[in-house]
């Protein structure tokens, strides 16, 4: 790892659910400028984390930092507002609503305070739909349940693009996409990278994972066990990272000090 | 009214959504429209094709009219409102008192019966809003609850008795050149209710809220708070139709109103109006008005029993919507051009939750 403050960090996050302990006093940052992936088995907390991380839900424990700094997020408009976007695996799009809506849809431009203004929407959603590469979806007029599942899934992601200042997080962005609409995904997700973003990728497809990601980090039952830069990472080691084989962060006491050296931890 | 139906909707995609979906459903709710002008126009031109028959039909549909806006935005939100009949009886009961008791006359006297009728709607409309929205009860609950309370209200206020006041009457009644008062007070309101539905963002988060609440929440889109202000809507158009209704019958009518939520709903239905949410246009229920209205007008004209209009309309409803679907789903199994024309449409009136039947054919998933 490089020396840079990352955009976003969390420290130590404890969320649980019930009896479930999801986050575990897991770690996780992304620096500007590059794709982190975060990877772990079914149900390993990936999810929570990046609910936890944009706003969506309340940690119990443990420290969020945006550029260095502690941050709180009591809503997902908090983390919005700061610059932080989330493309959810379900999209949370409205399927009746056009492209051009969904991109500002609660973010409406307005005329004279109550009117949609519509023209200079519809104009701006093409623009930076252009500008990230999003050729797939031709028509931002045409309401999004007329698209493909690949064409929903760029709307999603270029919404999330267009308003995200410093992370965008992607929870299974390609889980349910044919090969030619999953390249298209990834080179979406360079696009956003290349503009100096951070992003979080989570995906259980590892290929993709060494395709795209500079950074990986791995979660296991609730704490981030492994991180590798891209070049040291192989599809045996990343499974093994996964499965609890390998480990390169000392969690293997539970109850233990872990070995960060920052205060502040779980 | 205004030309929403394909221009003004954008929040429903207007060149996308309305043009191929809610364009299949309005092009048949016109075509029934057209046919039903022309058998009565054969059957009877001398008596129906005449410029005071429509300003009469335009009179009879008026408060129906008013009502059925505030429907079509709680059906697009995939809401339903059972309540706006009970509404009307309260907005009617609460306005003649109020005027009654400011001593009955006079401009002043006037507007504040007009007021207190609306208002007693929001009050309503609010109660069925948070009920819906922070208390979570079911739409169909919340509204049949305050649909009951509502009518036992009137009857408490008035002991029963119908009030009798002639002071609206003027706007129930009157004409300027010719048309009547009330008939410009309900294009007033389509055309009101069109641009806020179909222009304005408050609008396009009603779309937003029926087409996926979740989403909606997650944008930061306040749904439970939208939620409480479609209602309001809803009960101030109710209420003000109750208003109309004692200025064109100078009474007020404890036992009326009762078929008017149902005849708005099928009104939105006729007219294009998903009852799943997401779906709508204030073009299309007026048009969902006039349908019922020319049919009572006509078969009065024709001399058939008017105990017939039920059966008809009810025909016409389920078939108008059933034919629309019926197309639907035969253009998606056709192939070729049409297939790829409606195929976007195939899924729409289905609740976003709803799985969608196989196809039996094999080209479906569409990509082409
Ligand atoms: N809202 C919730 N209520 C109760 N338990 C939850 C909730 N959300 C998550 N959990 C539990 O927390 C744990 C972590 O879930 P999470 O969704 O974060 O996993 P994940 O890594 O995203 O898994 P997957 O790869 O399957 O998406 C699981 O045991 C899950 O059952
Ligand atoms: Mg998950």
């Amino acid at each position: 790892m490089n020396g840079s403050t990352p955009v976003l960090e969390g420290r130590g996050l404890v969320r649980t659910y019930g009896t479930v302990q999801a986050l575990q006093g897991a770690d996780f940052a992304v620096e500007a400028g590059t794709v982190t992936a975060l990877i772990g088995d079914n149900g390993a907390g990936k999810s929570t984390l990046v609910k936890v991380l944009s706003g969506v839900e309340q940690p119990d424990d443990g420290m969020i930092l945006l550029d260095g700094q502690p941050v709180v997020f009591r809503t997902p408009m908090d983390a919005h507002r700061l610059g932080i976007e989330t493309v959810f695996q379900d999209l949370a799009l409205a399927p009746h609503l056009d492209a051009a809506a969904n991109a500002f849809l609660g973010r409406e431009l307005r005329r004279f305070g109550v009117f949609n203004a519509r023209r200079a929407m519809r104009r701006s959603t093409i623009k930076s739909f252009a500008d990230l590469g999003v050729t797939t979806v031709q028509d931002v007029s045409a309401p999004v349940m007329s698209l493909s599942g690949g064409q929903r899934q760029a709307v999603a992601i270029a919404r999330s693009a267009m308003w995200a200042k410093r992370v965008i997080f992607l929870d299974e962005p390609t889980a349910a996409l044919g090969v030619v609409q999953t390249r298209r995904v990834l080179d979406l997700i360079r696009q956003i990278r290349d503009r100096g973003l951070g992003v979080v990728l989570i995906t259980h497809t590892l290929p993709d994972v060494l395709d795209v990601a500079d950074r990986v980090e791995v979660l296991r039952f609730g704490r981030r066990t492994a991180t590798f830069d891209r070049d040291d990472a192989t599809v045996e080691l990343l499974v093994s990272a996964i499965t609890g084989v390998y480990s390169n962060v000392a969690v293997e006491a539970p109850t233990d000090v872990t070995e960060i050296d920052i205060a502040g931890g779980g | 009214m205004n030309s929403g139906h394909h221009d003004g909707d954008d929040s429903a995609g207007q060149r996308g959504l309305l043009k191929r979906l809610g364009s299949v459903t309005a092009v048949y709710t016109v075509a029934v429209f057209a046919a039903e002008v022309l058998f009565f126009s054969i059957r009877a031109s001398d008596r129906f094709l005449t410029t005071n028959n429509l300003i009469l039909t335009a009179q009879n549909v008026a408060v129906l009219t008013v009502v059925a806006c505030g429907a079509t935005f709680v059906l697009i939100t995939a809401g339903v409102d059972l309540s706006v009949g009970s509404v009307a009886i309260l907005g009617e009961v609460v306005a003649a008192k109020t005027i009654i008791n400011a001593g009955g006359s006079g401009w002043f006297d006037a507007a504040l019966g007009i007021a207190a009728g609306i208002g007693v709607g929001v009050l309503v409309g609010v109660i069925n809003g948070v009920g819906i929205a922070y208390l979570k009860v079911p739409p169909l609950i919340v509204t049949l609850g305050t649909m009951l309370a509502g009518v036992s209200a009137a009857q408490i206020i008035t002991d029963g008795v119908n009030v009798p006041n002639r002071t609206l009457s003027r706007i129930g009644n009157g004409r300027v050149g010719g048309i009547p008062y009330i008939v410009l007070v309900g294009l007033g309101v389509v055309a009101v209710a069109g641009v806020l539905l179909h222009f304005t963002v408050f609008g396009r988060h009603t779309y937003a809220v029926g087409s996926n609440a979740d989403a909606a929440r997650r944008v930061g889109i306040n749904v439970p708070g939208h939620l409480v202000k479609v209602y309001a809507l809803a009960g101030a158009l109710s209420g003000f139709g109750g208003v109309l209704s004692l200025a064109r019958f100078n009474t007020t009518s404890i036992g009326g109103h009762q078929s008017d939520p149902l005849e708005a709903i099928a009104a939105a239905a006729l007219g294009g109006t998903s009852v799943f949410g997401g779906v709508g246009s204030i073009a299309g229920t007026v048009v969902g008005v006039w349908i019922p209205g020319v049919l009572r007008n006509g078969i009065i004209i024709l001399g058939v029993q008017p105990y017939w209009q039920g059966i008809i309309i009810g025909l016409v409803l389920v078939a108008t919507v059933w034919f629309d679907q019926y197309r639907r789903r035969v253009a998606a199994g056709t192939g070729g051009l049409r297939r790829t024309r409606f195929r976007s449409t195939r899924t729409a009136d289905r609740p976003a939750h709803q799985p969608i039947h196989p196809p039996t054919t094999t080209n479906q998933e569409g990509e082409s």
